[in-house]
């Protein structure tokens, strides 16, 4: 069982403090959703944890099997089975959903076994059309240019497509429910509960109780200015939706005291 | 106080020494008395050559060579004669393999010293058409060769191509006659083995009116790591009337020559001309492409890609005349670039007073693969008509750090994130390639160079 646990972490943007010592454990099997106002570093923090090059970390550790992660590149920390499903997926022009994944299935095959030839063609067809099937989308995201000309709602699906064919064990999912629409929102969050299980930990960053509806959380954190001001069970989530930030915010004052 | 002055004159003219092609008269070929060369061959040659002694070596002061500096052209030390190895003489398999389809129709190979290797199916012969090496078209085909060779590129035209006009007994001749319509491609290769070797070639491919014609021409030398080595050719294209013609041609030479070739295609009334073409070899090139579209409804397209590294420069100069109404031309260039390499791409629209109803397309992008690679584009547009459209777009781009990452954070590692990234930038030329072959010897290419 492993777990990504985070210590202390402070992160700059541009010279500016975003993360002010962020602390937080994501276990495999648990799901944890992170709310919180705009521009609190929900982001940053996804992005930090996957290894953005513009995200500079001044202080604390991030653990992950053993290894603290920070030390590693974006495609070794990729390997050792963490996720992000991006709030702006990027499109890559002239290069397909399907060779798209097919190569990101080959890099990971290859790193536990130098000699692998790489996925056989038919089963990774196989396995692709059976993940979208499950997610509703069309066969022809196969052959289109990833999230090249993807609406909005598209882009969220490839992303959970791309989650369901690489099995992460740590999923971080920035505001996939934005954007949805209510029938491509319960799809999705389906096809995240599908993977559910021993084996995956997710950290969903949300604004919306909505999602958490269909994935339930295990526990809620609310993010404020940098940080984790509080933890709690799935009814947090309510009382946020009930009653805003406001409630909260002489808490993170008096947290900087 | 004076010192510093004598040595920079003693510099310049050490240069100018090592730029000089160290050829005479009596290296023309086929002219000594024993040969029984055509008068109208002998005149082309001879002009050529005087043509070449009168025409200055091309400097950055020319417009068109303001962006490719020959003062590295060790032209001194060329030869004419380069001792080959024996085990240089073979061409490598994959040249010889069918890029377009699954068989050739036709294949020749002309390697210095050597016979030509000509495979022609014996049933086109009997239809009249004509695939094979130029020393044999003397013999075979003189007054084919006396109405056709030097119409389409002239030898004024430029200091290489009076040269090769010189000196060119290497090549490939190519004819279809009226109405045949050749299924299976015709494939050429000049290889080109030999330390400080100056190779001269020429290409004519004729298609006569309503033929049709796919030709594959490559140029390939090994990288040899001793000296300079030389190229200097001339391509001259025909295309009938209501004819076709698919012309495939890759360049990869070695990273030791310095690579110059004029190349133009005319084409006639209804007339379509598809034009690809691959550059990723040579150390130099200067190449200047063109397609005169001289009949009403003719159409020429052009795809080009290229892709250098390490000190590589590769200048393509690309002309679209429309010379005639209601005439098509598109044409899109994309390069990446490594390394310390760079490229040009000089490009130019022209259409003619009265050339009503054109359409003329052409487009440059660029993606620079390291801080040091440059990429120079300049498109243009000289339009003497005025019901006419014409667009243009030429970009000099890098890799997109944040497309970059989201490879990444798939577990794709970088050189391979940064091929994908290539190959997607790449995809609008392959779509204009209808071939897997090429297609795949692109791909084989964008491997290499990313290493
Ligand atoms: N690459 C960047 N360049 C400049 N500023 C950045 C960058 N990334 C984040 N920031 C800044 O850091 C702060 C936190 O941004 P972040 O995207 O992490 O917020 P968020 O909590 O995800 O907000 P939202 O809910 O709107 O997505 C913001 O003020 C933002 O402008
Ligand atoms: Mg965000």
């Amino acid at each position: 069982m492993s777990e990504l646990q985070i210590v202390d972490l402070h992160v700059n943007v541009n010279d500016r403090e975003i993360l002010k010592g962020v602390n937080l454990t994501v276990r495999q099997g648990e799901v944890h959703a992170l709310m919180g106002p705009n521009g609190t570093g929900k982001s940053t923090l996804a992005y930090t944890l996957m290894g953005h090059p513009n995200y500079e970390v001044t202080q604390g550790e991030v653990w992950f099997k053993g290894q603290n992660i920070l030390e590693l590149e974006a495609d070794q920390r990729a390997h050792l089975g963490l996720f992000l499903a991006f709030q702006y997926p990027v499109a890559i022009p002239g290069v397909s959903v399907a060779n798209f994944l097919r190569a990101a299935i080959n890099a990971r095959r290859k790193i536990e076994n130098p000699e692998d030839k790489g996925i056989p063609i038919p089963e990774f067809r196989k396995q692709l059309k059976k993940v979208m099937d499950s997610l509703r989308m069309d066969h022809t995201f196969a052959s289109r240019y990833l999230n090249d000309g993807f609406s909005g709602g598209e882009k969220k699906r490839a992303e959970v497509l791309q989650m369901a064919m690489l099995r992460p064990e740590i999923a971080i999912m920035d505001e996939t429910d934005s954007g949805l629409d209510i029938d491509a929102l319960r799809i999705v969050a389906e096809g995240v509960n599908t993977l559910r299980g021993p084996d995956l930990g997710v950290l969903v960053i949300t604004h919306y109780q909505r999602i958490l509806n269909y994935i339930k959380p295990d526990f809620v954190h609310i993010m404020l200015d940098g940080r984790i001001v509080e933890s709690g069970g799935a009814d947090l989530a309510l009382h946020l939706e009930e009653h805003g930030y406001d409630w909260l915010k002489n808490k993170a004052e008096v947290m900087v005291r | 106080m004076a010192t510093p002055v004598i040595v920079t004159k003693k510099r310049r003219e050490a240069e100018v020494d090592l730029n000089r092609f160290p050829f005479t008269e009596n290296d023309l070929p086929g002219l000594g008395r024993q040969e029984n060369l055509p008068e109208f061959l002998r005149e082309y040659r001879l002009r050529g050559w005087n043509l070449f002694q009168t025409i200055p070596m091309p400097s950055t002061n020319d417009e068109a060579w303001r962006r490719t500096d020959l003062r590295g052209l060790r032209a001194s030390e060329l030869t004419l004669r380069a001792e080959v190895p024996k085990r240089g003489l073979r061409p490598p398999r994959n040249l010889l393999k069918p890029l377009v389809g699954k068989r050739h129709g036709g294949q020749i190979i002309l390697v210095p010293t050597q016979n030509p290797t000509i495979a022609v199916n014996e049933e086109w012969r009997q239809q009249g058409i004509v695939f094979t090496d130029f020393r044999t078209a003397q013999v075979q085909h003189p007054d084919f060769l006396a109405n056709s060779i030097g119409q389409i590129v002239r030898p004024e035209e430029g200091k290489f191509a009076a040269l090769a006009t010189a000196f060119a007994e290497d090549g490939v001749i190519v004819y279809i006659p009226r109405g045949v319509r050749l299924k299976e491609p015709l494939h050429s290769v000049v290889w080109s083995p030999g330390i400080r070797l100056a190779r001269f070639t020429r290409l004519l491919v004729w298609v006569d009116d309503d033929a049709e014609l796919t030709l594959v021409h490559e140029v390939a030398s090994p990288n040899q790591s001793e000296g300079q080595s030389f190229h200097a050719g001339i391509v001259e294209i025909h295309v009938g009337k209501g004819a076709h013609l698919t012309f495939v041609e890759m360049q990869s030479w070695g990273n030791d020559v310095w690579n110059f070739t004029h190349e133009r295609a005319r084409v006639e009334r209804d007339g379509t001309l598809d034009w690809i073409f691959g550059s990723v070899g040579s150390q130099l090139t200067k190449t200047f492409m063109e397609i005169d579209l001289v009949g009403e409804g003719a159409t020429g397209k052009m795809s080009g890609f290229y892709f250098t590294n390490g000190n590589q420069h590769l200048d393509h100069d690309t002309q679209q005349n429309h010379f005639a109404p209601h005439t098509t031309s598109d044409l899109l260039f994309k390069g990446a670039l490594q390394d310390r390499s760079r490229s040009v791409w000089q490009g130019m629209i022209y259409v003619a007073p009265g050339a009503q109803k054109t359409d003329g397309y052409q487009a440059n992008r660029n993606l620079t693969l390291s801080p040091q690679a440059r990429a120079d584009s300049i498109p243009g547009l000289e339009i003497m008509a005025d019901d006419v459209r014409c667009t243009h777009g030429a970009t000099v781009g890098k890799i997109d750090e944040e497309q970059l990452f989201y490879l990444l954070s798939r577990g794709i590692p970088r050189n391979e994130a940064i091929r994908l990234i290539v190959e997607g930038f790449f995809e609008p030329i392959m779509e204009r390639v209808p071939y897997g072959g090429v297609r795949q010897r692109f791909r084989t290419a964008i491997k290499q160079k990313i290493g």
